[in-house]
């Protein structure tokens, strides 16, 4: 029965990231040095804002990365947003609530493009989504004149306190996200069409799915998660600025995601698993800080785990395929 | 068996194969014509099939069966000519709207995705659901009963395709379109890259649905042996035409081959002469 139980653990895909996860608490949360600060709010706050906004891209990456294609604009996506905002609220006086909306709808319109680059003109989206990568970035420091923007005037204290403001709303909505997600993913015809496009992408067409609709849909909904993440850390933080986002949050969510369990090549993938892959990444880094080691071999870390990780999904995969494990 | 119009035997070009006032015919094609460019796949195809038959579609690679095939399940459009389907001309005009009329295809890469369960292969596209969300269970229940009448013997419906051998999923691809109420099941190689044990499988799978008549079948083959197996009647297309039309009854494999052999001198005579 425990045999049983331990075999139908490992065929999850989450279940290596996870045993991860869970050693990396016991450690920094009981047998390190730094176990007194690790379980504090502050301290738990700091993994859940630096988990979030990465996790929210990572949903978006995941889906992408499934009907095999990739969205490197999103982080840009992020920079942009909270300008939009701001731009729709000072200059058009749209009230804050529809400026926002306005925003978050731009993100999902930048993904329909880039959705169009891959679909209707036959683009690898790595090198679609590295051009509009630059021209959203190009736009956000034109427009902004590279300055940073200070929050609509009353926002901190009203609406932004359910967009990132309130301590722990960010994590709130990275959760609602990734649960939801995971629920489209795993319940839902569009989650088995976007497998079914990734793991077969003739088969998929033969069946009678439109392999257009499935890829134009996920960009724009990655494009859209790059708009929350983008607004959610600006109340977060405090301020809009142009150099919020970028390539590193992007290639952070991808690393998580296929630390997670997501495979690459396309075909399988999970959205909790990328959420888990965000958290250990995050554990680790706030563990180094706390025990005073530097951040700069932390990439070494993320580097390593993301080789072991694939070696690791790799051969789980192989287990999973001939029916054992 | 509805084999009561017997085959014209080797055909006029240009006549319409079957008279068609026909009572038993499901599907007609007249005067099919496709090309890509400057290579003409099908020039003149006429062809029909009745209720219940098992229709052998015969031919060389690069004779148009793929082509034809693809016309006759809506995934192109034919550039001239007409498919009439149980009386009435239709034109289709996707998969999907082929399917609604109940003309179903196995492709002969099986168009399964190797990373979903059996059951949800067997119900893609045409999902169970509550609400929004799929309604896995009462899936997996059909796809076991309908497997399990059809002898199609697999592990579990949860399984991964990936895992199932070349005769088991080909037997889910069939098992699929036959439960999709499909009346015109198009079958493309079934029997390409196959063992003697996994392609017995299919045969025995084709003889059911034959005892069954509700189902018209076309297969489309290259291997006549195998094919003369199961089909009431076997059409041999050349060069984009159906130039052979016989019940298989009134015809063997000697027949087919020679043919065959025929062609391949008459294409061997021709590089001859052009140099």
């Amino acid at each position: 029965m425990l045999r049983r139980g331990g075999t139908v653990f490992l065929q999850q895909r989450e279940a290596s990231v996870f045993i991860v996860a869970i050693v990396l608490v016991l450690y920094f949360g009981i047998f390190s040095s730094a176990h007194a600060s690790f379980f504090t709010k502050n301290n738990i706050a700091n993994v859940a804002d630096a988990t979030a906004p990465f996790a929210i891209i990572a949903a978006g990456e995941v889906y992408l990365l499934i009907c095999g294609e990739i969205d490197l604009s999103v982080g840009y996506i992020w920079t942009l947003s909270p300008f939009l905002m701001f731009f729709f609220n000072t200059y058009y006086h749209f009230p804050l609530f529809l400026a926002i909306v306005a925003a978050l709808l731009c993100g999902a319109l930048i993904g329909l493009i880039n959705g169009a680059l891959v679909v209707f003109l036959r683009l690898p989206s790595f090198v679609a989504t590295l051009g509009t990568s630059f021209i959203i970035y190009g736009f956000t420091l034109t427009t902004s004149a590279a300055q940073e923007k200070s929050l609509p005037a009353g926002s901190a204290a009203g609406l932004g306190r359910y967009f990132g403001g309130f301590i722990w709303a960010e994590i709130i909505w990275a959760v609602v996200i990734i649960l939801l997600a995971q629920l489209i993913l795993t319940r839902t015809r569009w989650g088995l069409h976007t497998i079914a496009v990734g793991g077969n992408l003739v088969g998929a067409s033969e069946a009678g799915i439109s392999v257009a609709r499935i890829k134009l849909g996920n960009f724009m909904a990655t494009g859209l998660l790059g708009a929350v993440a983008g607004i959610l850390e600006a109340f977060r933080v405090g301020t809009i600025d142009p150099s919020a986002g970028g390539y590193t949050p992007m290639f952070y969510a991808v690393a998580a995601a296929v630390i997670g369990g997501t495979a690459l090549a396309g075909g399988s993938g999970t959205v909790i698993g990328a959420f888990i892959g965000m958290l250990v990444l995050a554990i680790l880094q706030d563990g180094f800080a706390l025990l005073g080691i530097s951040s700069n071999p932390f990439l070494i870390i993320l580097g390593v785990s993301i080789v072991a990780a694939m070696v690791a999904n790799v051969y789980l995969t192989r287990l999973r395929r001939a029916g054992r494990s | 068996m509805t084999t009561d119009t017997p085959g014209t035997g080797p055909i006029d070009d240009k006549q319409p194969v079957a008279d068609a006032t026909d009572a038993t015919e499901v599907l007609r094609a007249e005067h099919i014509s496709k090309s890509f460019g400057a290579v003409t796949a099908l020039s003149d195809v006429n062809l029909r099939l009745n209720k219940g038959e098992v229709l052998g579609l015969l031919g060389d690679n690069g004779a148009g069966k793929s082509t034809l095939l693809k016309i006759l399940c809506g995934f192109q459009a034919p550039d001239s000519g007409r498919i009439v389907l149980n009386g009435e001309q239709v034109s289709l005009k996707s998969v999907t709207h082929a399917r609604s009329l109940g003309i179903d295809v196995v492709y002969q890469d099986l168009a399964l995705i190797n990373e979903l369960s059996v059951f949800h292969n067997m119900y893609l596209n045409r999902e169970y659901r509550t609400g929004p969300l799929l309604n896995n269970r009462k899936m997996k229940a059909l796809a076991k009963q309908h497997l399990a009448d059809m002898g199609v013997r697999i592990p579990s419906v949860d399984v991964e395709v990936a895992k199932l051998s070349g005769g088991q999923r080909q037997g889910i691809a069939v098992a699929r379109s036959v439960y999709s109420d499909a009346k015109i099941l198009l079958l493309d190689e079934p029997l390409a890259a196959m063992g003697v044990k996994e392609g017995a499988l299919i045969l025995s799978l084709v003889r059911d649905l034959k005892e069954r008549g509700e189902v018209s079948i076309i297969i489309i083959a290259h291997n006549y042996a195998q094919v003369l197996e199961v089909c009431d009647r076997v059409n041999l297309l050349q060069h984009g035409e159906i130039t052979f039309d016989k019940r298989s009854a009134d015809t063997s494999v000697e027949e087919l081959t020679d043919i065959v052999v025929a062609e391949y001198r008459a294409a061997m005579q021709a590089r001859q002469n052009g140099g």
